[in-house]
Parts: C-alpha cells; structure tokens; sequence
C-alpha cells in the first residue's frame, strides 16, 4: 500500500507538479502567449479536429467490426480479430513510416488518390489516417464486450412486438451500446490528441497547417523553451483530464439502467 | 398474416447485409491495417535480402536493438511486480482515495507520450529541478539510459494494473481469508494464493507491457537526445535512418519491430484462446 | 384464436429438442406446457412465436400456416424469461413500441397510443409508474412491464416463457392469480411454460406435459393428476411412491404389495400410489412406521414394508395417532405401468 502510493508519486505525480510549476514560473501575460497565439491554436485546431474526426470514422467502422466480430462467423475471423490489435503492438513510427509512404503522392495508394485531387500524406488528411489507425482498436474493444454480453433477447422481444430488424437495430440496440461506443470514441479521441509518433512522419510538419500540439512541445524543448513547452503540455493535460472526467461521467450515467 | 417463408431468426441479419457488412468490415482493416504491415515488409526488402541484413547488422543498428532490449528488461519487470503490488492493494483491501489511486494509475494512458517525456526532462534536465545536483556529481539521466528507462517505466505503467485490477476484483478475498485462517501469513498468502490465480492474467498484462516498451517513440524521443550508437533505441533508430532517406535500412529495422509486433498478437490470442477468462480488459 | 402444432421436428446439433410434437389449441385456452428442464417445452412455445423454426412439421393459427412467418409478422405477445425490456426507455415508452413501431396507417396517433399504455398500466395495477426506467423497479413489478407491453399489440396470443421463475415466492404467488385475471379479462389464448407442476396445476385451463421433446399427456389439471396416461406423467405431477415389480394374471406384486392390474400384459411393470391414497386396512399389508410429523392439517408418515421397501403416506390429522409401531395399510388406488 505505502509502496504503491511512494510509486506512483515519484514516477507519476511528482514530475506532473514539474510541468504545472514550471508552466506558472511565467506571467499570466507571457502564459497566454505561449498557450494561444496563433501559431499554436492552429496546432490545437488541427491536433484536435482530426483527432476528433478519426475517432467518429472508427465510430462507424469499429461498430460494424466489433458487430461483425461478435455476431458473424466468417472464414479467417481468428486472424481479423487478433489483427484489430495491431495498433497496439505496432510500434508507433513503424506505422508512421509505413502510412507516410502507402499515402505519398507515388505511394500505392496515394497514386489513386493524387489524381483526384487528394492529397492524403502531408496535409491534415495524413493526420487523420495515422490516427484512425491508432485509434480503432480502442473502439472496436470498447464495444465487444457490451456486444457480447448483451442478452438477444431484447431483439426478439423486438421482433416479437412488430419490429423489423432495422427498427430493432436503430431503437434498441444501438441505444444500448451507446455508453459503450461514446466510452470508445473518447478514448480513441484522447489517445489521438496525444499521439506522436504515427503522426509526424505523414503529417509534413507545416506551422499553421499540418503541425500538431505535441510537436510544437518538441520544437519548444529543442529551442530550450522549457516555459513555453511546459504551458503547452499543461494545455493539453488539461484536455486530459477533461477526458478521463467525461469517459467516467458517461460510465456512471450508463449504470443508472443496469 | 402471410406464410412467407424466410427462416431467418429474430437476432439474424439477412444474408445481403451481413455479405455487405464483413466485406466492408474487411476492406477497412485491409487498408488501414494489412496494408502498412505489408508496405514495411516490401519496402524493406526493396533492394534485397542482403541489404536489408545488412542495414539490421549495423553497428548503430544492433547497439539500437541492444538498448531497446536492456530498456523492456528493466521496464517490465519493474512494471509487472508494481502491477502486482497495486492490483493487490486495490483489488483485496478497502481504504479512502481508491478511486483517486486508480485514476492515477490509469494516467499515463491519457497523457501524451511527449508530455511523459518533457516532465522528466523538467525534473532530471540541465534546467530541471536536480539538473546542477546531478550535474555535480556527474550523474546524468536525461539525454542517457536512466531518462529513456524512466520515460518507458512511464508509459507503461498502468498495463499489468489494469489488467490484474478487475480479475483479482472478480476472485473476491474468500480464498486468501481461507488461507489466513489456516495460519498463513500475508506474504504466504499472497504468494501462494493471489498471485498464481492471476498468472495469465499477469502474463497477458506483460506482453502488452513488452510490445509498447519497446516500440515507444514519442516520450523517449524526448529524452534521449538521440546520440547513435548510445542512445538510440529501434523505434529512434528508424526515425533516424527514415529522415536520412535509408528507407531500405529504416524499412529493415521497422521490420524487425513489425515482426514484435506480429509475435505479441499470435501470443495474446493464444493466450485468449487458452485462457477465455484474461481476454483484454479495456482500453490501454 | 386456434392454434394447431402437427408433427414439428426440431434438432439443436444432434440434440433432438422435439420429436413429432402435436398439440391443439383452444381459443381463448389457458394451457400450461409443463415439463422438467431439457423437456423441449422452451423450444415448442419459440416456435409457436416464429423465434425458432421447426426442421419438420407445421404450426397453424386459426388454419393458416405461419411455420415459417417472421416473429414480426406473427402478432404474437411474448414474455420472457428475464423480461428483456428495453433498459434505456422508459415504463412508457417499453409499452408503446410495439404500437410505435408500426408504419402508415396502421399507427395510432401518439394520443391514443397513451390511452391505451394508461388503459395497460391500470390492467397491471402500475398507474403512475410509465416515467421509471426498468432499473427502478422490482422485479414483479419488471414482470408487470414486460406483460403489459406484449398485450399492447393486441396480440391473437399471449406466450409466456417461465414468467415467474425469477421471482421470490410470496411475489410469484400474487402474478399467477393476476395473470389468471389479466386471461379471463382479454379472452386472449395464453400459453405458458413452466417446470412448477402446482403452478401449472393451479392457473392452466389444460395442462400438456413434455419429457425428452414429446408430448406425454394432455389434459385438464385433474385429468393429469388423478389419470396420468404415462408412468413419466405419474411421478412429474403430484407425490407419488414408487414400486417397481411384476404383472402376473392380472395382479401387481412388489413384495407385500398387491394390486390389480387388468389389461396388462404380464412382465415386470411399475406402480405408482399417491401418498393420500394409502389408507389403514386391517385387510392390507404391514408396514413399520418410522416417523410421522404434522404438517398442517395433514400429517407425512413415513414408514418401512417388511422386505425393506420405504414408503410415504399422507393421513388426515385426526387419524395420525393411529400411525404408531407396526400397522396394515392398503392403497386405495393405484397406477401400473408395464416397464
């Protein structure tokens, strides 16, 4: 017990003091500044809006594999559902590299999309890539239990009371897993804020266009701005934290029906 | 009321759109998942067999490989016994800030590897709050081993706990109050009859522990000050060698990790398979 | 409405759950499907709701074949087993799906869908409950709901799936009565599965009992009791002592016992006596008492034939003093079976 709580404060509490403290060793005026001038809001702009965005894809896709995961037998489903973890294991500028150049301009699928007009790799478009590949299995593992563990039998009451499948799925099913997939969905949206790795190597790094909040942290670490990198992290430990309150809030709100 | 016959149950889609769901189903984790794996491979071994060996067997490269291997053997079992430790305290015994506790635990997980490391740049740094003591008794932790040691301690914290947490909660306290009350101590106990009802529970949280301690890039890129051949782990390596344009060598080194990362995922499904009751506990 | 189940097969795997399963069904009939678990009684009210379907055989309502017609289109009110409501919609709201989901023309306006959930919630005495969540109530008051909401549509009738097996005792006791009421109130036919042979007994209008998917016998709760067709019906339905012996020339014997048992071909055969049907008889056969205790207004003796066999036997209280060392009894009636 002792042990646990010396631990856990010096590898977690005491060096999240640092980044607070050092972040108020500033004027609030000087803080302002290096919190939310322009160079950095359109960093959180872009590391949250596509954060925000991959997690509603993997909304809709982790829905439809966790459903199919747990629902359908089909042939190579064992291989299916180990590789939903891949992004887990993957370490992540492995998968940072490998996406930046599938999505290059000459890449093997970035050469379909350049004739469209689509530039995925260096762009916002690429942040979003490499976070929805990130962020699915958080979805997808999110869903299956409540999935599994759900009794059919509310489908077939469903059914037996003159529903056909498409109103049984859009009023009772999904209305059930809904504390589960918002669950899913805030975490795959605070795991993409963060992300680092995955991101850098397809997103190009522009200031103003494709350059997120972790790696404006970085730029200010390597100028040897600690103040500046610090009221950034603080910024985005505060989303943090935001997080963690809504995933519980949404987690408490869903046990009044059980 | 008319006879038609589909035979399809309640619960059952209709063939069409289970047809239309896996195919789509299939097509995303193709293009999302598949597709880089296989992208690293080839690239990897774009000019060769050989060249890829021999960007592997380069001295930078196995004193990367050497480094990431000395950091996951350090991090995990140090994760895996405070795992241990903290799932017990939690899961066995009531006090006041539980919740606190777990939620602090659980931290790590949300914050950004990048912020993970900063703190410890912060606290151990040249500018840092021990940064001149350090400095005086030439120590040094940051841009060296302890830093990238401590950052991956960091980011790896919570999986054993949380794997362990909810599995020792489900197994209640009746067995070890048998075992009190057959005279064994609290350590006895513990040893002989918490720990081995949760050894797959354990085993499943170290794998996972393993694969992100050594594939960790964002907070050990921050405190490593990336000096080849000393500071460098694979995942830092690949980055290097992918900004020199050494694709082939990147390629190469990202391999051996894709390979990592393919062993964890046979292994952890194994382990479901063997052991249904361990199958992941949320998220990480 | 009539419903006719003829000769429906169904296996799970190899696992044959009925086999050549027919029974008819009275409008307006309240039949109890009764049997132990495994019996196949689940699997035969399912596909009388369209939420299984038979590998062989017909389910007809009123002539009509629905064997194989969606549960959606069967109109049929199901209750199950844990009530599967809806747990993220309300009281209410449970009750008027079945109304809400309708299409077109076929939907009641949203004042006469409240009429009739007001209408329901009174029939099933939960008045100003409609605005709980199902997390918010017993679970008789669970049961209530989830009856209520499958007589919301009207259903042609009313299937019920264990309907009180989750329930504690004195709760159970007070929703047989209203289920009763709630029958003899709408008329509608009403078919129940239960493995509580006095729940069956006491509410059904007929019973049909089920063992290894077939049906054993159908009848009304005295027909079972007093006249089971089958040995299995003997010893499911009341209290029965058990006597394994032989026919021979028209007689039972089992040891001391003797009984008749004209019509039977001769060979070894079982008898079965209710305990209430052994009455003192200087005439009959001796019998060591073990043990008699007083159970109300009846007392259970226990007691030994003198080859060894035990018995039990129901006697009013008045006659229990006489239930004393080493007495002959004789039973009054009897039920052999040719093993």
């Amino acid at each position: 017990m002792g042990v646990t709580l010396t631990i856990l404060s010096l590898i977690v509490l005491i060096p999240l003091t640092a980044v607070a403290l050092k972040a108020a060793h500033q004027s609030p005026e000087a803080f302002w500044a290096a919190a939310f001038n322009d160079r950095s809001l359109a960093a959180y702009r872009l590391t949250f809006g596509a954060a925000f965005v991959a997690a509603a894809v993997n909304g809709v896709f982790g829905v439809l594999t966790a459903w199919a995961l747990v629902r359908y037998e089909f042939p190579g489903k064992t291989i299916v559902n180990a590789l939903v973890d891949l992004p887990f294991a993957l370490p992540t500028a492995v998968a940072g590299i490998a996406l930046a150049t599938l999505y290059a301009p000459k890449g093997w699928v970035g050469q379909f999309l350049t004739p469209l007009g689509i530039k995925a790799a260096y762009n916002p478009i690429g942040v979003v890539i490499a976070l929805t590949f990130i962020g699915l299995p958080f979805v997808v593992r999110t869903i299956e239990p409540v999935l599994r563990d759900a009794a059919e039998d509310v489908e077939e009451a469903a059914a037996s009371l003159g529903a056909d499948r498409l109103q049984t799925i859009a009023r009772v099913v999904l209305p059930a897993l809904a504390p589960a997939w918002l669950t899913g969905f805030a975490m795959a949206f605070a795991r993409g804020v963060g992300e680092y790795g995955s991101v850098i190597f397809i997103a190009g790094n522009m200031p103003y266009k494709s350059e997120i909040a972790p790696l404006l942290i970085i730029i200010q670490l390597e100028q040897f701005e600690y103040e500046r990198a610090a009221t950034i992290a603080v910024v985005m430990l505060a989303v943090s934290f935001t997080m963690l309150l809504v995933i519980n809030a949404i987690q408490a709100w869903s046990r009044r029906f059980d | 009321m008319r006879a038609v016959g589909t035979h399809r149950r309640a619960t059952d889609d209709p063939a069409w759109t289970k047809a239309v769901i896996i195919g789509v189903v299939m097509l995303f984790l193709a293009l999302v998942l598949v597709l880089p794996l296989v992208a690293v491979f080839v690239e990897a071994l774009r000019k060769g067999v050989g060249a890829a060996l021999a960007a592997i067997s380069n001295p930078d490269a196995l004193a990367a490989v050497k480094l990431t291997l000395l950091t996951a053997l350090i991090a995990v079992p140090f994760n895996a016994v405070f795992g241990l430790c903290a799932a017990w305290a939690i899961a066995k015994h009531d006090f006041p800030g539980k919740a606190f506790l777990i939620t602090l635990i659980d931290l790590p997980f949300s914050v950004s590897p990048v912020v993970a490391g900063l703190i410890y740049v912060l606290v151990f740094g040249l500018q840092g709050w021990f940064g001149e003591w350090l400095l005086d008794h030439d120590l040094k932790i940051i841009f060296a081993v302890p830093g990238i040691v401590l950052a991956t301690i960091f980011v790896t914290f919570p999986f054993v706990a949380r794997e362990l947490i909810p599995l020792m909660q489900e197994q209640g306290t009746s067995e070890e109050e048998a075992a009190v009350s057959m005279g064994a101590g609290g350590l006895t106990t513990f040893w002989r009859v918490t720990a081995p009802n949760v050894r797959w529970g354990l085993l499943y949280g170290v794998l996972l522990c393993n694969a992100r301690a050594m594939g960790e890039f964002g907070a050990v890129s921050v405190v490593s000050g990336h000096i080849r051949g000393l500071t460098n782990t694979m995942p830092l390596h690949v980055e290097i060698l992918y900004n020199e344009y050494d694709f082939v060598g990147a390629f190469a080194v990202a391999a051996l990790l894709c390979l990592l990362a393919v062993v964890t995922l046979v292994l952890k499904t194994a382990l479901e398979v063997a052991q249904p009751g361990v199958r992941g506990r949320g998220g990480h | 409405m009539t419903i006719s189940i003829r000769s429906i097969e169904k296996k799970f795997g190899r696992y044959p759950a009925l086999n050549k399963v027919d029974l008819e069904i009275a409008d307006g009939e309240l039949l109890a499907l009764l049997g132990p678990s495994g019996s196949g009684k689940t699997t035969l009210l399912r596909t009388i709701a369209g939420l299984e379907f038979p590998d062989a055989g017909q389910v007809l309502f009123d002539g009509e074949d629905v064997t194989f017609a969606s549960a959606a289109a069967r109109r049929v009110g199901f209750v199950f087993q844990q009530y599967a409501l809806f747990k993220h919609m309300t009281v209410a709201k449970n009750i008027a799906f079945g109304l809400d989901v309708r299409k077109g023309k076929d939907k009641p306006d949203k004042a006469e869908i409240a009429r009739r959930v007001e209408a329901l919630l009174k029939l099933v005495e939960l008045e100003g409950l409609g605005k709980r969540y199902p997390s918010q109530l017993s679970g008789g008051q669970r049961q209530r709901v989830a009856l209520s909401r499958a007589l919301a549509v009207q259903p042609s009738v009313l299937l019920l799936d264990e309907p009180f097996g989750a329930l504690d005792a004195t709760v159970r006791k007070s929703l047989r009565k209203e289920l009763r009421r709630v029958h003899d109130a709408t008329g509608v036919t009403t078919i129940f599965v239960t493995h509580d042979q006095e729940e069956a007994l006491e509410l059904a209008d007929r019973v049909a009992i089920l063992n290894k998917g077939q049906i054993e016998q159908v009848g009304t709760p005295d027909q079972v009791h007093e006249e089971p067709e089958t040995a299995f019906v003997c010893g499911f339905v009341g209290e029965a002592n058990c006597f394994d012996g032989r026919v021979g020339d028209g007689r039972f014997s089992a040891g001391a016992l003797q009984l008749p048992a004209s019509g039977l071909r001769d060979g070894s055969a079982t008898a079965y006596v209710r305990p209430h049907d052994f009455v003192l008889d200087d005439a009959g056969f001796e019998v060591r008492v073990d043990r008699a205790h007083v159970q109300g207004a009846l007392t259970t003796v226990n007691a030994t034939t003198l080859d060894g066999r035990p018995l039990e036997i129901s006697a009013s209280r008045a006659e229990a003093a006489r239930f004393a060392g080493t007495v002959r009894i004789s039973a009054r009636k009897a039920h052999v079976y040719a093993a």
